[in-house]
This record gives C-alpha cells, sequence and structure tokens, in this order.
C-alpha cells in the first residue's frame, strides 16, 4: 500500500524564496568537557574567532545554577541569539549551558569571566540561556543582551526534563518575561521536539504551533524550532512548518536540526524553501546526541554554509575563517570535527 | 508551495534505488585490499532480500590492472539472483561486455565523463574516444538485447578541472542517451554539488534527456549528498544511486567520505512517505556485516544512530 506523499516538501526547487539568510546561529558545544575541560581564554578565543568569521549570532554560555544536579542526562537546547531584526547591531552571542551535567562541586565561575571577556564585535548578538528569573538577573547583571528561554513541544519530555507539564513551564517564564520588558532585554524562544520526542515518538505538529504561538504571544521575538533527536525528514519537517506558519508569522522563526539521522541538510532546505531564514548549527558540529551516546548529533556551521553558499544565498560568514575557529575548537578539544566540509577541505 | 504537479506525484510514488557496487571498486583502488570472494558474495545475497531491485555487482575491468576485480565472473556466477532483481555490471569496453556476458550478466553499464581531463586521466583517453568504445558495447549488447545503463561522472564538478559546465554534461547525456542508454545516471563524483549547482545542472540536462531516464549518483564528501538528491527528487528524478554503509571513500581527497549511504538515504524517502519497497532494517543488517567483515566503521548516521539504540523506534 502506497505511504501518503507529504507534498509540502516537493515544492520545486526555485521555489527558493530566501536570498539572504538573516543569520547563521552558531553555538557552542555545550559538553560537559567543553564547560570543564577547555580553558576560559580558549572559550574567549573561539568566541572572538567566531565572530570574525562573519557570524551574527553566537550562543555563549547559560546561567544556570551551578548547583543545579540534572534529572536527566540531556543537554539543554542551544541558546541562539539573534541581532534584532532591522537593527544595526546584527550579532548575538548566545550561550547555552551543560550546567546540566555539573554536581554542586562544579565551577561554573567564569561564565561572567567569558561574557565580560570576549571582545564584542559590533553587529555580533551574545545570548544567554536564562531558565528562570535568577538566571536573567545574573545574565543581565554580566551585560547579556538578549537571553532565551524554551518549551517542550512533548508533554512527557517536559515531565522528566523539567518535571512540569507545558502549560506550567511556559507559565513559570512569564516572570523572566516581565523582567525582560522592563528591562528593554530581547527574549529569544526555543521549542524542542518539534517532529519527534524520545519518550512520545512523534510529535503532533498542532502541539508545536501552540507552543510556539505561545512563546510569541508572550513576547519572544524569535521563535527556533529544534529536531531534539534528529529524527525528522523534509516530509516531517514541512507538516511541521506548514502548522507552524499559520500561527506564527515566517520571519519569526527559525529552525535548529540535529543531524543523528543524517538529515539535518535536507531538512534545513525544505526549511529555506518554506520562507524560514535563520538557521542554527554548531561550529565543527561538536556535541554528541544525548539520547544515543556516540551518535552524531549537531549540524555543523561549516556544512550548513557550504549548502547555504552553493545556492546562492548571501550569509555575511567567511567560510575559511570559520573553518579556522573549527580547527581551534577540535584542537582544544582533541576531537576530531564532525564536519565533512572540515575533512573534505583538509585533505584536498 | 504546497501545489504538487501531477507528474511529480506520479514519478515520485515509486522510488528505485540502485545500489553502487562500484564503491567496492573505488575503495579498493584507493586501499590496495583483495576483499575475498565469499565476502562479496555473501553481502550481494543479503542485499538481494533487502527489496532492493537494482545491485551493481561487479566491473569486468583488466585484472592486471584492477587486481582487486580480479574475481568479477566468480562473483557473478557465484550469486544466488533473485527473480526481481537486476544485476547490472560495469563494462568499459568490448573485451569486458563479452567476459560478462560469459560470465551470465543480464545487464551491462559504462561510464563516460563530464570532463575532459578526468576521462584521460582515469580511463586515458578523451571522452569522444570513450564515446567510440562505449558505441560498441552498447552495439553489442543491442544484438543480445542486453540493456544498457550509462554514467556520466564529474556531473557536478572536476577534481582537475573544477566547475564544470551543465551544457557539456547535457552533452554526454545526450550521447549516451542516444547511443541506446536506457538510463543515464548523474554523478557528482567528489561531492562538491550543493543544490543549487544540482538544480542548474539538471535543468540544463532535462532539456536533452527525458526525466524519467535520469538518475543521480551524489557524494557526501561535503555532506551535501542528502539535499542534493532532495533536490533532484523535487525536479521529478526517481532513481537514486547509494552505497550501503556509505562504503567506498573520495580517491581524490585521501580520508574523506564518499559514497552516500543507502540507509540514509531510506531514512529520507520513507519519511517523505515514497515508497520504496526496500526494508531498511535488512539493509542495515547487510551494512553490519560488511563493516564487520571490513573492519570498517559505517558511515551511516541512521546506522549508528539505531546500533547505539537511539531513541526512535519508527524505524
Amino acid at each position: 500500500m502506497m505511504a501518503q506523499v507529504h507534498s509540502s516538501c516537493f515544492a520545486s526547487p526555485d521555489d527558493n524564496r530566501v536570498t539572504r539568510v538573516s543569520y547563521v546561529v552558531t553555538y557552542i558545544t555545550n559538553s560537559f568537557h567543553f564547560q570543564t575541560l577547555v580553558p576560559t581564554e580558549a572559550k574567549i578565543k573561539l568566541i572572538n574567532m567566531l565572530s570574525d568569521s562573519g557570524l551574527s549570532v553566537i550562543e555563549a554560555t547559560s546561567f544556570v545554577s551551578p548547583k543545579w544536579v540534572p534529572q536527566v542526562n540531556i543537554s539543554p537546547p542551544p541558546l541562539l541569539t539573534h541581532p534584532a531584526k532591522g537593527s544595526t547591531e546584527t550579532a548575538w552571542i548566545l550561550f547555552v549551558t551543560a550546567d546540566r551535567f555539573l554536581s554542586s562541586k562544579c565551577q561554573m565561575a567564569d561564565q561572567v569571566e567569558v561574557m565580560k571577556g570576549i571582545s564584542r564585535k559590533p553587529g555580533v548578538t551574545y545570548q544567554v540561556l536564562t531558565p528562570n528569573l535568577q538566571g536573567f538577573q545574573a545574565a543581565v547583571k554580566a551585560g547579556a543582551p538578549e537571553v532565551a528561554i524554551f518549551g517542550a513541544a512533548s508533554e512527557l519530555f517536559s515531565k522528566k526534563n523539567i518535571n512540569c507539564s507545558v502549560d506550567e513551564s511556559l507559565q513559570r517564564f512569564d516572570e523572566v518575561m516581565k523582567a525582560a520588558k522592563e528591562a528593554g532585554v530581547p527574549v529569544r524562544g526555543y521549542v524542542s521536539c518539534v517532529v519527534g520526542c524520545p519518550y512520545e515518538g512523534k510529535v503532533a505538529p498542532e502541539k508545536v504551533a501552540h507552543v510556539a504561538k505561545r512563546l510569541y504571544s508572550m513576547g519572544c521575538y524569535e521563535i527556533s524550532l529544534g529536531d531534539t533527536i534528529g529524527v525528522g525528514t523534509p516530509g516531517s519537517m514541512a507538516q511541521m512548518l506548514e502548522a507552524v506558519t499559520k500561527e506564527v508569522p515566517v520571519s519569526a522563526l527559525a529552525v535548529h536540526c540535529h543531524d543523528t539521522y543524517g538529515q539535518a541538510l535536507a531538512n534545513i532546505l525544505v526549511a529555506l524553501q518554506m520562507g524560514i531564514s535563520v538557521v542554527d548549527s554548531s561550529v565543527a558540529g561538536l556535541g554528541g546526541c544525548p539520547y544515543a551516546q556516540g551518535a552524531s548529533g549537531n549540524v555543523s556551521t561549516e556544512d550548513v554554509v557550504y549548502m547555504l553558499h552553493g545556492l546562492g544565498i548571501e550569509t555575511g560568514v567567511d567560510l575559511s575563517k570559520l573553518m579556522d575557529a573549527g580547527a581551534f575548537i577540535c584542537r582544544t578539544l582533541n576531537r576530531k570535527t564532525s564536519s565533512k566540509v572540515a575533512q573534505a577541505a583538509c585533505k584536498l | 508551495m504546497g501545489n504538487v504537479p501531477t507528474t511529480v506525484k506520479h514519478c515520485l510514488s515509486y522510488e528505485q534505488l540502485i545500489e553502487d557496487y562500484p564503491w567496492l571498486r573505488r575503495w579498493l583502488q584507493e586501499d590496495k585490499e583483495i576483499v575475498p570472494t565469499g565476502v562479496k558474495i555473501q553481502l550481494i545475497d543479503m542485499l538481494s532480500g533487502t527489496g532492493l531491485s537494482v545491485i551493481e555487482v561487479t566491473s569486468f575491468v583488466s585484472s592486471k590492472w584492477v587486481p582487486q576485480m580480479a574475481d568479477h565472473t566468480d562473483v557473478l556466477r557465484g550469486i544466488q539472483k533473485a527473480s526481481n532483481v537486476q544485476y547490472p555490471v560495469l563494462t568499459p569496453n568490448l573485451q569486458g561486455f563479452q567476459d560478462a556476458v560469459a560470465a551470465g550478466a543480464t545487464e551491462v553499464a559504462v561510464f563516460g565523463s563530464a570532463s575532459e581531463t578526468f576521462s584521460k586521466k582515469n580511463i586515458n583517453c578523451s571522452v569522444d574516444e570513450s564515446m567510440l568504445r562505449f558505441e560498441e558495447v552498447i552495439n553489442a549488447a543491442k544484438k543480445r538485447q542486453i540493456p544498457v545503463r550509462g554514467y556520466v561522472s564529474c556531473a557536478l564538478g572536476c577534481p582537475h578541472e573544477g566547475h564544470i559546465e551543465p551544457s557539456k554534461v547535457a552533452e554526454v547525456a545526450k550521447r549516451l542517451y542516444e547511443m541506446g542508454c536506457y538510463e543515464i545516471s548523474l554523478g557528482d563524483t567528489i561531492g562538491i554539488g550543493t543544490p543549487g549547482s544540482m538544480l542548474k545542472m539538471l535543468q540544463r540536462v532535462m532539456k536533452d534527456v527525458p526525466i524519467n531516464a535520469l538518475a543521480v549518483h551524489c557524494h557526501d564528501t561535503y555532506g551535501q549528498a542528502l539535499p542534493n538528491i532532495l533536490t533532484a527528487l523535487q525536479m521529478g528524478v526517481s532513481v537514486v544511486d547509494s552505497a550501503v554503509a556509505g562504503l567506498g571513500g573520495c580517491p581524490y581527497a585521501q580520508g574523506s567520505s564518499g559514497n552516500v549511504s543507502t540507509e540514509d538515504v531510506l531514512y529520507m524517502l520513507h519519511g517523505m512517505g515514497i515508497e520504496t519497497g526496500v526494508n531498511i532494517a535488512k539493509v542495515i543488517e547487510a551494512g553490519s556485516f560488511i563493516c564487520s567483515a571490513l573492519s570498517r566503521k559505517t558511515n551511516s548516521k541512521v546506522a549508528q544512530a539505531r546500533s547505539t539504540a537511539c531513541c526512535d523506534e519508527s524505524l
């Protein structure tokens, strides 16, 4: 019996509505090793190299209490910051925390140091993940010009992850949103499990649309839709985006695709064809899938930029400088890059 | 957005996957290792049970130049041919064709290039000279009613010449088609293509060769294979080449990835609702077998995710 063909992923490739991405967001792996084993100076150097490559949004760190013991061994969603659309400042740096891996003994004292230490390039935005009011206050004190909050599209994921329902989690962010509005600090929203959940399996597109709409109505200027476990394909991605774009303007949407099943670039291509102009990624593709030890996770910024340039899309990014930054962090971490572009280029 | 032309829907109701065996040839050329004949036969037999309808088996090249393929006759005779599967073999010249027929081949393939320099360096003759050789093969095949598939390499770029004009790709594809090849597989030999260059190349080739006679053979050297395949599907292509476990490196970039893995392609096609008739779990099993036999790690991300018992059970 023939399965239903998802027609929306068969748009003519000519139908590429995006000629210039607003920005490519890259986040630095929030792995435990990075956060704890990489010296502060190296973190600062990496962020500065990424700024120089032309990236407009870089995720930097996260202000979660270092005493927080994770209930579930998952990585928090990366924080991405974008420069405010239309503003002269075009870059934000977002820091994602790996704090969940930290025990009370682990010091994350360099969070503030990193924020203060980076040479902030005009036009680069730095964003900080703030799961609660305390985190928000600490971030603003350290000079974060932008923050992020997150919600899951899956009830089970929300319960297992932060021990409350999706609606309850969004209510908790109310106080962050109020404080952010008062302080004039922009907030980015993040939705996880948009095409699949490690516990629930398939996630209904309508549920994703509901959460995205809530975050947008609360005041988030942008909503990043995350395929947390990388199970999405152009079929499920198109279906999900069709539902979400009915509730949130496409200009306020971003995609955050994981590459666990090798589908990330194809999924990003479909998103571009549907008008999405903000793409999240990770330099050198570092950061594995927390649900599958050893499996790949993040899509690498280098591979995304290579595709975007091949499509004739302006990104403002210098790919060779970006690759230098990726090579630097891989040497520092003593890890092999996950970027195929980086692997190919260094051999040819 | 969302309105799919009827012709596209029909084309995409069934997607045919070609299992590309020359990966083994290229990889072996790179590594100089001889894979036991029994291992090759076992792999092909496993693939025959997955639902794949075309499995390229071996290459009838001179064993003097490519010792790794010296067992081509034994492999072709040794496999258990399933009735609903085609087993094409590569035949670069008339001698190779005759040897293939003697060994029981019922479908053959010829391998042209869109790049003059690549043709000279790879098979020591110009594109025109290679076409004359292929014409002999195709004519001999016609007499025996043996179908011939044509390949065009360097369709999106050449390791020596760099950019390749889509018109050159179209010229070579058209020649092969008009000589009698039933299908032309357009190969991104060095994996350098992107959806942008794939689109432009296909738009040009489709002016000279009907879309239902075209296939794509994408390499994943720059991670672009799946988006390139997606672009081809959106253009109406319904035949995709791939290699189990994505084995087979790029001979022009030591250590880089080469072939796109069949498992990852299937995952995408099934996720899009495209019927392939292929059992992905059995392909993963075949991939696991050959990787273990060759002491190689799989290049398939789907296989890696599944082997670590990831969350997703929807396969």
